[in-house]
């Protein structure tokens, strides 16, 4: 039997706007509970909202990112349904006519390029949180009540768990790119909920559409997916079917869990917002918006392979995301080799980078310093490897390249008397090595070199040591 | 000339007096004060007053006064807010057990302003719970009497601030509107009562009934008053979305007799079936005096009248289903005791906090809005409104206002329409239109029935508060009627 998966999205982002979307209260994450409040967005008797138009303006340029059609004229509606982190009783959010609708976000699958197409982009605002006490009591923190999102919908495009995965990593680059989101998952500024069935392709019997929400990492939507996928087809090959239902990805447990129900629709009573009124998008603001917009990944990448002569794989990496883009430029302006700067980057700054579970924006160097580094290794005043050393003690110290090599002594040896002294003495201490080189052994050199490599702790410039090993050699 | 004691001095006149150092600030309160001890038993007009913050204020003013400071347009004159016009540190109740014992943090604009102008509140005053009603009986607290018959009611739901004004406990009050509930009460308590147009005063920190129709109105002893007090709440305010930037205009300026040529439409379908006969012959008595001063009166048709009355209560009910959502016992407010998880908190609480006209509107508008309801119910409501609106875009191309009775009946009497929702409804059935639409209007009393007071309506384009304002001051200065003080008597042993 061959079956074909049906992946839609929900994706909830938080904005980077100062102040909430209604009200002055600042949107900072983090801070005492309760101290980021007003009657606003406490949501107390008589307050009434105002919208932040820099909320508006960057759900427009997330629409204009995605290619969708912007509304010339959009409303905020009230959802209404009781929560406790839910101050009013209704979410101020939008209903019949988001500000963005259609558009699309391409992906690679399986190398080729693919669309999937988005059905809306709308504002809103975001809740409080409640914090359960060791005591069993709830309490809440109204921080977070009032934040703007944006809450993004998809068709259900997305054929595998790999291809959500690309979707989410797309989507995320690109909105950091534009600077509406940080879309930190672990700060809760990106949410995910994902929506997922399989069909049976001969016949055309689909399994019912199963619901997860909030999963809190990429990671965790594939095995969650991946879990789905697999039992939704094992149900539908023995002839049964799924349930309607919200499930839980069980991180411990490996699992999709059941967390209830869907017993009918629920019934939000949506209806416009009578305390804002109907706004005007008009296109003056849209170009200006346009004009202003920064540039995207495959444009970046574009001119990353003009500009600096890069191959498309290093163009497509470096631009991965905005942040190591700019810290690839940033050192570029101050070092001629742009491939040296790619190959350092990718190298061992990307590695240590996943190895440590860190962003380029989370190190402890500037590019200024990194290029310095380069710059020596380039001048010949540290080797390569030296270099390599260097650059490691910048991650964990932050101290300058400068600063590391004056302090450690790593300067390189360039002075050939010096470096001959020591030649002489591995070449008496190796004579076997000696003898192995005359035989017609080439590959003894390599031994010597790397014993006076080792008497100088890697200080000496190789080319000089190469040299003079063969001068002395021969000249026995 | 008979000398006025201060209660029966205007309230323009009091700031007067004040400014030119013939009155204190603090006299005033006083006065006041003494007044409200002798009425308020037989009124109770007032849910919480604040006397000594009242004459702490009353001092500083005197002070700021005998320093030569600059005063505010209303320094040291009474007001009196209505219960649901939130103020720092007094309690605002709604007139609700899920509010008994809320205090604000924060200022409504409205009484920002008032306080910046050098008004002094005096108390918060008794209303309809959550401003539903047109008889005040809703109150959880207290029934508020009509001080020209105390076996009657003052009308609603802002019949607090209309009784304490007519009763002389308050020279200005503050009122809200929804449908209604500045006018109506006015009218019964033969004070003036004006609700401005949608948008041209804040709405922040009035507790919302219906967003789309709730405007803070004022009320006064005579059209100067109202007009005075209008000067300093109307203006564009940045924390409401829905108020309007434009020009502020000094109402007092427009107060003039003449009203030569000046075009005055009389709606057919307000003077038709439901209305007290002898309060239509009174309006078109009124009609007649209007003539004299110069004005044109002709007949004409506003043909979606009849159904203004229910699309009103769809949309405001609607709205209010909402609004009301967030008095859940969480966060501040009244919390049920017995609940063993949360739907029962929500439940219990707003089961015990709530009055029975407040959940009888909520489940009404909850099922309007419900999905399958919603295009039959909220949706057509809204066209009609439209229509509503064209209905009267039409009679202000060739008119300048629009005159009609405020209320069907007279004053009625207390507990004779509590067990009859729809009768007690078809008390709005002539001021909810304006709410509709988004226009302004003002009743003015213009004589007496049976000893109960009559007031007639006058309606104006959006953001001509002028024009009611002069008609209605012209009225006032020529209409002959002479005006009764009321003498806080009637059936007390009924009570």
């Amino acid at each position: 039997m061959k079956y074909k998966t049906l992946i839609g999205l929900e994706i909830h982002v938080e904005l980077m706007t100062k102040s909430k979307l209604f009200c002055g209260c600042s949107t900072e994450f983090g801070g005492e509970a309760n101290t980021h409040c007003c009657p606003v967005c406490l949501g107390l008797p008589g307050a009434l909202p105002v919208i932040n138009k820099k909320a508006v303006e960057y759900c427009i340029k997330a629409g204009l990112a995605f290619n969708c059609n912007i509304a010339k004229i959009t409303k905020m509606d009230r959802k209404n349904y009781f929560y406790p982190d839910l101050v009013k009783g209704y979410q101020i959010s939008q209903y019949d006519v988001p500000i963005c609708s259609g558009g699309y976000v391409e992906i690679e699958s399986e190398d080729k390029p693919k669309k999937i197409r988005l059905i809306r982009i709308h504002v809103e605002e975001d809740t409080g949180k409640s914090i359960h006490s060791e005591k069993g009591e709830t309490l809440m923190d109204f921080n977070r009540s009032g934040v703007p999102l944006i809450e993004i919908v998809t068709e259900p495009d997305m054929n595998s768990p790999e291809e959500a995965r690309s979707f989410l990593e797309k989507l995320k680059a690109t909105l950091r790119y534009i600077e509406v989101s940080d879309c930190k998952m672990e700060e809760g500024s990106l949410r995910c909920d994902v929506n997922i069935n399989v069909v049976e392709e001969s016949t055309g019997k689909k399994s019912k559409i199963i619901e997860m929400k909030n999963i809190n990492s990429f990671k965790g939507v594939v095995k969650a997916l991946e879990y789905e996928e697999k039992r939704h087809r094992e149900l539908l090959s023995q002839g049964k079917d799924t349930v309607r239902e919200t499930r839980r990805w069980d991180e411990i447990r490996n699992e999709t869990v059941v967390m209830r129900r869907k017993e009918g629709v629920s019934d939000y009573r949506y209806f416009p917002e009578p305390d804002l009124v109907k706004m005007e998008i008009k296109g003056e603001w849209i170009e200006n918006i346009r004009k202003n917009f920064p540039e995207l990944p495959q444009e970046k990448k574009e001119r990353f392979m003009q500009e600096y002569g890069l191959p498309e794989y290093d163009s497509e990496v470096l631009t991965g995301t905005k942040e190591l883009a700019d810290f690839f430029e940033k050192t570029s302006k101050y070092v001629d080799d742009y491939k040296q700067v790619s190959n350092w980057i990718m190298g061992d700054i990307l590695r240590r980078l996943k190895d440590e579970d860190m962003q380029i924006e989370d190190i402890r160097f500037n590019p200024m310093e990194f290029a310095e580094l380069l710059n020596m290794v380039n001048k010949g005043e540290v080797g390569n490897n030296i270099g390599k050393k260097v650059l490691k003690e910048m991650f964990e110290t932050g101290q300058s390249p400068k600063d590391i090599v004056r302090d450690k002594g790593l300067i390189q040896m360039n002075d050939e008397e010096e470096i001959k002294d020591i030649v002489n003495t591995v070449i008496t201490q190796n004579p076997q090595s000696v003898a192995d080189f005359k035989n017609g052994k080439n590959r003894a050199i390599g031994f010597l070199v790397g014993q006076v490599m080792k008497k100088t702790k890697g200080k000496a410039n190789p080319q000089i040591v190469n040299k003079l090993i063969l001068e002395i050699i021969k000249a026995k | 000339m008979k000398q006025l004691k201060i209660i029966e001095i205007s309230a323009k006149e009091l700031a007067e007096r004040i400014k030119s150092k013939e009155i204190s600030s603090e006299e005033v309160i006083k006065a006041y004060f003494e007044r409200i001890e002798e009425a308020e038993e037989k009124v109770d007009a007032f849910i919480t007053l604040t006397k000594e913050d009242a004459l702490k204020s009353a001092k500083k003013t005197d002070e700021k006064i005998s320093r030569g400071e600059k005063l505010g347009a209303i320094e040291g004159v009474p007001v009196a807010i209505k219960d649901n016009i939130v103020t720092k540190g007094i309690k605002t109740t709604c007139a609700s057990k899920i509010l008994e014992n809320f205090i604000p943090p924060y200022n409504a604009t409205v009484v920002d302003k008032i306080k910046n102008e050098g008004g002094i509140i005096i108390g918060k005053t008794n209303m309809d719970e959550f401003a539903m009603g047109s008889s005040t009986e809703n109150s959880r607290f207290k029934n508020t009497k009509n001080p020209y018959d105390l076996s009657r009611v003052p009308g609603g739901s802002s019949g607090g601030s209309a009784a304490a004004v007519a009763s002389l406990e308050a020279p200005l009050a503050l009122g809200s509107e929804t449908g209604g509930s500045v006018r109506q009460p006015a009218s019964f308590c033969g004070v003036v009562g004006i609700k401005p147009t949608y948008g041209l005063v804040s709405r922040y920190g009035l507790i919302a009934f219906a967003s789309s129709l709730d405007q803070i109105g004022t009320l006064g002893r005579n059209v100067e008053d109202c007009a005075f007090i209008l000067n300093v709440i109307s203006g564009y305010d940045d924390k409401d979305s829905t108020s309007v930037n434009m020009v502020k205009k000094d109402y007092m300026k427009y107060l003039s007799e003449d009203i030569k040529g000046m075009k005055i439409a009389l709606p057919k379908e307000y003077f038709g079936e439901g209305v007290d006969k002898n309060i239509s012959e009174r309006i078109r008595e009124s009609a007649r005096a209007f003539e004299k001063l110069g004005a044109t009166i002709e007949e004409v048709s506003l043909p979606y009248t009849q159904y203004a009355l229910p699309c009103y209560y769809l949309i405001a009910t609607s709205e209010a289903s909402s609004n009301l959502a967030r008095f859940d016992g969480i966060r501040y407010g009244y919390r049920a005791k017995d609940y063993s998880d949360i739907n029962e908190l929500y439940i219990n609480t707003r089961s015990q906090g709530f009055g029975e006209e407040v959940k009888r509107r909520i489940m009404l508008g909850t099922y309007s809005l419900s999905s399958g309801y919603y295009d039959a119910y909220y949706k057509k409501a809204q066209k009609v409104r439209g229509l509503l609106k064209k209905d009267f875009d039409k009679i202000f191309e060739k008119y300048d206002l629009i005159l009609s009775p405020t209320s069907p009946t007279l004053p009625f009497r207390i507990g004779e329409r509590l067990d009859d929702p729809v009768s007690m409804y078809m008390a709005d059935v002539l001021t909810v239109s304006v709410n509709l639409t988004g226009c302004c209007a003002i009743s003015v009393p213009c004589g007496y029935i049976e000893n109960l007071p009559v007031g007639l309506q006058l309606i104006g384009n959006r953001f001509n508060e002028e024009k009611i304002l002069r008609a209605a001051y012209a009225f006032e200065k020529n209409s002959g009627t002479e005006k009764i003080l009321p003498d806080l008597r009637g059936e007390e042993n009924e009570i």
